[in-house]
């Protein structure tokens, strides 16, 4: 069992500050959702959660399984299995999806560790079969002219394959059809069951994703903080009364 | 002969470029021994005594003295090509140059003394311990001399013959007088008429009528049995319908006993024939790398140039193909990587002499940090030709903000018979890129290695695999220094 504890953190890119105070635990199998407008901080947080560069904590912590994972470098926070699955992926030109699969499965071996390219590749195919994707997906190029819905498929295979402890997924059903939502939804609630669950983080806009991916926990994000939580059916009361409610509720607190 | 052991003084930094004696190894743990031999030692700057010097050793025929002389004369009164290429060629002091080097005087120094850094990569690049050791000059040869006589006594009984330019400037001058110099005339350039002047080494290569070569021929075996080239001198002439695969150099870094490099290297593709010439090379970073490379496309042979260079201070080399004959076709693959303090000035030239004629020229370039790297091209067809075809693709990419390039692509297409496609790009490695990579685990310097060996990975499949593989490893090591 594993927890990412994330305190009271707040987060600004350049002078703005735009997370103010977010707090949430969440351990492993969870599935927590955040919901809110646009602009309130959702995707700076996971971003800044991963260690991106251009984002600056400036108080609060992150701590996985106890320990703070802020003065780790992006790579060495994934290394500890935390996974981002990017609103926007972005494209490699020139390096296959097994090729750069590889290269991350690869870094997480120990030094002079050499990968067992038989056993990796019968894993990859295996978790393939499992997320319902054509055997002849892993040759393209990385995000190279893909479709919406086959980068983000290709976020979930990566995750898939990486097997992390905890996930972060941003806006994972934009630009989505209902059908490519489906699969999508699909992938994620095959990694959900068994020992290995990852803790989930689901950034979205919409309650749609939250009929195929049924969180556990449903939070409200505004003006860079979490204003309300509760269950699913908070998620379906959003639905029905908007994002309205929220800011009058809370404007008017 | 007198074998003097020789200490070079620590060089002074300014000018240590064209300082002679320790290039390609951090000056600052020099102290390296040598065993100077100066029986055949022509000594520092150019003159016609210099020359006649050269020329006395090597026996030659009269006629070829006579060649170099008038190549000193070309190469004296031309003016540095600064009016288009960089002022950094100023640099290059001739006066302090050694211009021949005997077999007698090879380096020589124990393994301890080879810097660890040096090691790291010998280790890295996973060359064989005796190679290692001929490298870092350690060992002036290793068994190399064995790998090339095996090749030489096997294609000869095809009745090809693979030899240095020396000896096959003895043995073979009926052939080699007929195409020498035909290809590139001693004034083409200030650097192929120094070559002319002062060459040494170098392969020569003659492959008769209708004979295919199954195996490359290796020049990385041929140049170990001797000294590194420092002027080489190769020709290589396929008669009609034979077919030749020319591998020359090496990924690891070369270690070389002068900062300046001049080769000239001449193809002759008769009737049918193919020729493909491989070059890889790695130069240390304090080399100025000036060569000029063209082969003559007869009716329907095909010249196929592929060039990867990574390394030197500046680098100016743009293999060309002239289609002679109808249906001749011509090639140029090239990736060029300039790291800090580096200039790779490469391009290709492609002219269309014939009907039917056609080439394609596929360059792409890697900048990082400060390096430069500069594409010149020239196409050319004239107005009277029909059915050429040309196609020019130059992809560059940058690592960093301040790495700088340049497109000087000069296509000249006259008539409406003929048909020419270019296109250009310039991208650059992003910090999303890279962030997306870093949350996948890989380290940045990982990153960046695997997207420059995605930028070229189309082109480096078309390698044999032996080099696209040593490639790989050698630009992984080049962004892996690269990142702080």
């Amino acid at each position: 069992m594993s927890q990412l504890e994330i305190k009271d953190l707040h987060v600004a890119i350049g002078d703005k500050s735009i997370v103010k105070g977010f707090s949430l635990t969440i351990r492993s199998g969870e599935v927590h959702a955040i919901m809110g407008p646009n602009g309130t901080g959702k995707s700076t947080l996971a971003k800044a959660v991963a260690g991106h560069p251009d984002y600056t904590i400036t108080s609060g912590d992150v701590l996985l399984n106890g320990a703070s994972i802020l003065a780790q470098e992006a790579d060495e926070r994934a290394r500890s299995g935390l996974f981002l699955a990017f609103q926007y992926p972005s494209e490699i030109p020139g390096v296959s999806i097994a090729n750069f699969l590889r290269a991350a499965v690869q870094a997480r071996l120990a030094e002079g560790e050499e990968l067992d390219a038989t056993a990796y590749y019968k894993r990859l195919y295996a978790k393939m079969d499992l997320l319902k994707i054509d055997r002849k997906f892993t040759s393209r190029s990385v995000n190279d002219g893909f479709s919406g819905g086959e980068k983000k498929r290709c976020e979930i295979l990566q995750m898939a394959m990486l097997e992390p402890k905890f996930a972060l997924m941003d806006e994972t059903d934009s630009g989505l059809d209902i059908d490519a939502l489906r699969i999508v939804a699909d992938g994620v609630n095959a990694l959900r069951g068994g020992p290995s669950a990852p803790g989930i983080l689901l950034i979205t806009h919409y309650q749609r994703l939250l009929d195929h991916i049924v969180p556990d926990h449903v939070h409200v994000m505004w003006d860079g903080r979490i204003v309300k939580s509760g269950d699913k059916s908070l998620a379906l009361e959003l639905e029905a009364k908007g994002y309205d409610w929220v800011k009058k509720e809370f404007a008017a607190a | 002969m007198s074998a003097l052991t020789y200490t070079p003084p620590p060089a002074p930094a300014a000018d240590s470029a064209t300082e002679n004696p320790v290039v390609g190894i951090d000056q600052t743990k020099g102290d390296f021994s040598y065993n100077m031999d100066y029986e055949f030692d022509a000594g520092t700057g150019l003159s016609e005594k210099t020359v006649r010097y050269i020329s006395s050793v090597k026996k030659e025929a009269p006629w070829i003295l006579e060649f170099r002389l008038n190549a000193l004369k070309k190469f004296l009164s031309m003016p540095m090509p600064t009016h288009w290429a960089t002022k950094d060629l100023e640099n290059i002091n001739f006066d302090k140059i050694r211009y021949y080097l005997s077999q007698g005087q090879k380096p020589k120094r124990t393994w301890d003394e080879v810097p660890d850094d040096i090691k790291k990569t010998f280790e890295r690049l996973g060359i064989p311990e005796q190679e290692r050791k001929f490298l870092s000059g350690v060992e002036a040869q290793f068994d190399s001399e064995a790998a090339y006589s095996n090749i030489k006594e096997l294609v000869a009984k095809q009745g090809v013959i693979f030899a240095n330019s020396t000896e096959a400037l003895r043995e073979h001058p009926e052939i080699f007088r007929k195409f020498f110099g035909k290809v590139i005339p001693t004034g083409d350039n200030k650097f192929s008429a120094l070559n002319s002047a002062v060459f040494s080494g170098g392969s020569f290569i003659y492959v008769p009528k209708g004979v295919k070569v199954a195996q490359p021929l290796q020049a990385y075996f041929r140049i170990n049995a001797e000294n590194f080239g420092q002027f080489e001198r190769t020709l290589i002439i396929a008669d009609e319908g034979s077919e030749v695969v020319y591998m020359e150099g090496c990924t690891a870094p070369k270690f070389s006993t002068s900062t300046l490099h001049s080769a000239v290297v001449e193809l002759v593709a008769l009737k049918g024939a193919k020729i493909q010439y491989i070059t890889v090379q790695n130069w240390a970073n304090n080399v100025f790398n000036l060569v000029t490379k063209r082969g003559v496309a007869h009716e329907e042979a095909e010249i196929k140039w592929i060039d990867c260079n990574i390394g030197s201070r500046l680098t100016m080399k743009y293999p060309g193909v002239v289609l002679k004959g109808r249906k001749a076709r011509g090639e140029v693959l090239s990736i060029a990587l300039a790291n800090d303090g580096q200039h790779q000035d490469t391009g290709a030239k492609m002219i269309h002499a014939a009907d039917e004629t056609t080439s394609n020229i596929i360059a792409k370039s890697i900048s990082v940090g400060q390096g430069r790297s500069t594409y010149r091209g020239v196409v050319h067809i004239p107005k009277h030709l029909k059915g050429c075809k040309n196609n020019t693709e130059c992809d560059a990419l940058l690592i960093n903000s301040n790495s700088r390039t340049d497109t000087y692509p000069a296509i000249t297409v006259r008539g409406d018979q003929n048909a020419t496609q270019h296109e250009a790009s310039v991208s650059k490695v992003n910090e999303e890129m890279i962030f997306y990579m870093q949350q996948r685990g890989l380290t940045e310097g990982q990153a960046m290695s695997l997207a420059v060996n995605g930028f070229i990975n189309d082109l480096a499949r078309q390698f044999p695999m032996e080099y696209s593989v040593e490639l790989k490893r050698l630009i992984d090591l080049e962004m892996e220094g690269s990142v702080g």
